[in-house]
């Protein structure tokens, strides 16, 4: 995909239709996207500065953002490690019922939220499938800042898992044979060899699962409990302050979001940028 | 080269020890830890929804979903994605006409511009229609005194959906038409074809199943939206709630059976949606974008 870019036209072009095209194009972006996201920024920008730190630094603002942040980070964090065992034997090993799972892998992306948000609370709810079996020793997921890690576990799996599965499947096998051939043993070639190259491809899914879970919403309010300071997570907040009417604090907490998205973005793009100078792809 | 053997490794145990994976022990213990990560987090859940669903038995169940309430919100989930998934699919097409077939300064901007919305939590993406709309919104005190309703309205629910699914449909199309690149075009042109003509016979075609990918996950996606829809709907019963809000409401008064009733359409709507993926990924898999990400 990356390759293709160059290769565009750069003579003039007998092509008609780039002023409608580009027109539309811009003008739909521009009303859908830019002025509604350009009226936020003006609005927290009206708070003024001072105005717009308060409201993102008092207490319960704060400890919703913490909780958003913190609990997507450890979710992002263990998809990335079952993310990347899940690409892994989808792509390296052959066994029954392989491609039932590959396909399954999407569900995140197609089971609207709140659906996923009622059943996961059903499975680990006190009387739960999950639920009732760790209730026993005093385990409590759903209501707790757990039941926020378990979805967004959830809706972040797929990110990981198909950023890596591609570039898992295009690495050559001659340079593991080679590690081997110098005396690597399995684990050194896989710890040592593999998995640096893939680095590149499992942190932009860590920060693709980490962006996406900081954003949820849907499900995760059915299983949170939503206990200010303890279960509350931002994008609940923005929509508590805006059936109190409060546009002013709904829009500074949600620019602050946007902010941080942003800079994930970034980052996003500097990976691909190094990924890019790193192995020329 | 080692194919075959690589297929049946994990039937025939060690046939030469492959140097390039790992042993069978390890590898056992890699699929079971991969399928129990995935049963527990994804299967389970899926499961659990048509399982509550039918709690109350098959005559609960079609009374959940027969309800008027019920109809209003399927029907109105239609609508916003019969309004929204077309508005995106055009769109994309421009989008990708644009970015794929010319050359202009700012391409790359654009490009990431319109991955835009995907890294905008839901909540924002209908945050921000209030803010312009809403009754304290820039355009609040004109709109009342036109007397048009935007927030707490069908229009609200459109904007938002439009704004949440905008990315899917451009983002199949315009890596694969730069792939494609602008030859069948020309030679279309200069054979004297009309642009129109062109575009209809050359590059749709080229593009149909990419697009129907696009479309669907559009469509999935529209009609599930949740966070987005949920800030400017108003939860008017039987008039400004889509599924999943119908559902949030009927599971927030306590009657689960019925909330999984209409969930479990949501979820067969899922399943159809991925299974009709995979298919056009195993039969079109090279006239589908090489990226697989969503």
């Amino acid at each position: 995909m990356a390759g293709a870019r160059g290769l565009a036209l750069k003579r003039p072009s007998a092509i008609p239709g780039f002023g409608l095209a580009l027109g539309f194009t811009l003008t739909y972006l521009s009303l859908i996207v830019l002025i509604p996201l350009a009226a936020l920024m003006l609005k927290a920008a009206s708070l003024g500065f001072s105005g717009f730190w308060e409201i993102v630094t008092a207490p319960r603002t704060l400890a919703a953002l913490r909780v958003s942040f913190v609990i997507s980070f450890i979710a992002a964090a263990i998809n990335v490690v079952f993310g990347v065992v899940v690409a892994w034997v989808l792509i390296r090993y052959r066994f029954p019922g392989r491609r039932l799972l590959d396909a399954i892998v999407d569900l995140p992306f197609a089971l609207p939220t709140a659906v996923a948000g009622i059943a996961l609370t059903a499975i680990y709810a006190r009387n739960g499938w999950i639920g009732s079996l760790l209730d026993p020793y005093g385990i409590k997921i759903a209501y707790t800042p757990w039941g926020i890690g378990v979805a967004l576990v959830f809706i972040g799996l797929p990110f990981v898992v198909r950023t890596v599965q591609p570039v898992l499947e295009d690495f050559e096998r001659e340079i593991e044979e080679a590690a081997a051939s110098l005396g690597a043993s399995r684990r050194q070639t896989v710890f040592r060899v593999m998995l640096p190259s893939l680095l590149p491809a499992i942190l932009t899914g860590f920060a693709l699962a980490f962006a996406r879970a900081v954003g949820e919403y849907g499900s995760v309010i059915f299983i949170a409990g939503n206990i200010p300071f303890v279960s509350e997570i931002a994008p609940l907040l923005i929509v508590i302050r805006l059936e109190e009417f409060n546009y002013g604090q709904a829009t500074a907490i949600a620019a602050a979001m946007l902010f941080i998205a942003f800079a994930i973005i970034l980052f996003i793009n500097l990976i691909q940028a190094w990924q890019r100078r790193r192995f020329g792809q | 080269m080692s194919d075959l053997a690589y297929g049946l490794d994990f039937v025939t145990e060690d046939r030469a020890r492959s140097v390039t994976t790992e042993r069978r022990p390890v590898r056992v213990a890699l699929i079971v830890i991969a399928v129990a990560f995935l049963t527990l987090f994804l299967l389970l859940p899926l499961f659990a929804v048509f399982s509550e669903a039918l709690r109350a038995g098959l005559g609960g169940y079609w009374r959940a979903i027969s309800e008027p309430d019920a109809i209003a919100a399927m029907r109105l989930t239609l609508l916003v994605a019969a309004i929204a998934v077309p508005a995106n699919l055009l769109f994309g097409l421009a989008a990708s006409w644009a970015i794929a077939k010319f050359e202009f300064p700012g391409k790359s901007v654009l490009n990431t511009l319109i991955d835009l919305p995907f890294s905008v939590s839901p909540v924002i993406s209908g945050l921000v229609y209030v803010l312009l709309f809403g009754l304290q919104g820039y355009f609040g005190a004109y709109l009342q005194s036109e007397n048009i309703q935007i927030i707490f309205a069908v229009p609200g629910i459109v904007l938002a959906t439009i704004f949440v699914t905008f990315p899917f449909v451009a983002r199949e199309l315009v890596p694969l038409m730069q792939e494609q690149g602008i030859g069948d075009e020309e030679a279309a042109l200069s054979l004297g074809a009309s642009g129109l003509k062109t575009f209809l016979l050359v590059t749709l075609p080229n593009v149909k199943w990419a697009l129907l990918y696009g479309v669907i996950l559009c469509n999935a996606r529209a009609m599930g939206e949740f966070g987005a829809v949920s800030v400017v709907s108003g939860h008017i019963r039987g008039k400004t709630n889509t599924m999943p809000l119908h559902v949030e409401i009927l599971y927030n008064e306590y009657n689960f059976a019925a909330a999984f009733a209409v969930a479990s359409l949501l979820a067969l709507l899922a399943l159809v949606t991925l299974v009709v993926k995979v298919a056009l990924e195993w039969h079109y898999a090279d006239q589908i974008a090489g990226t697989n990400r969503h």
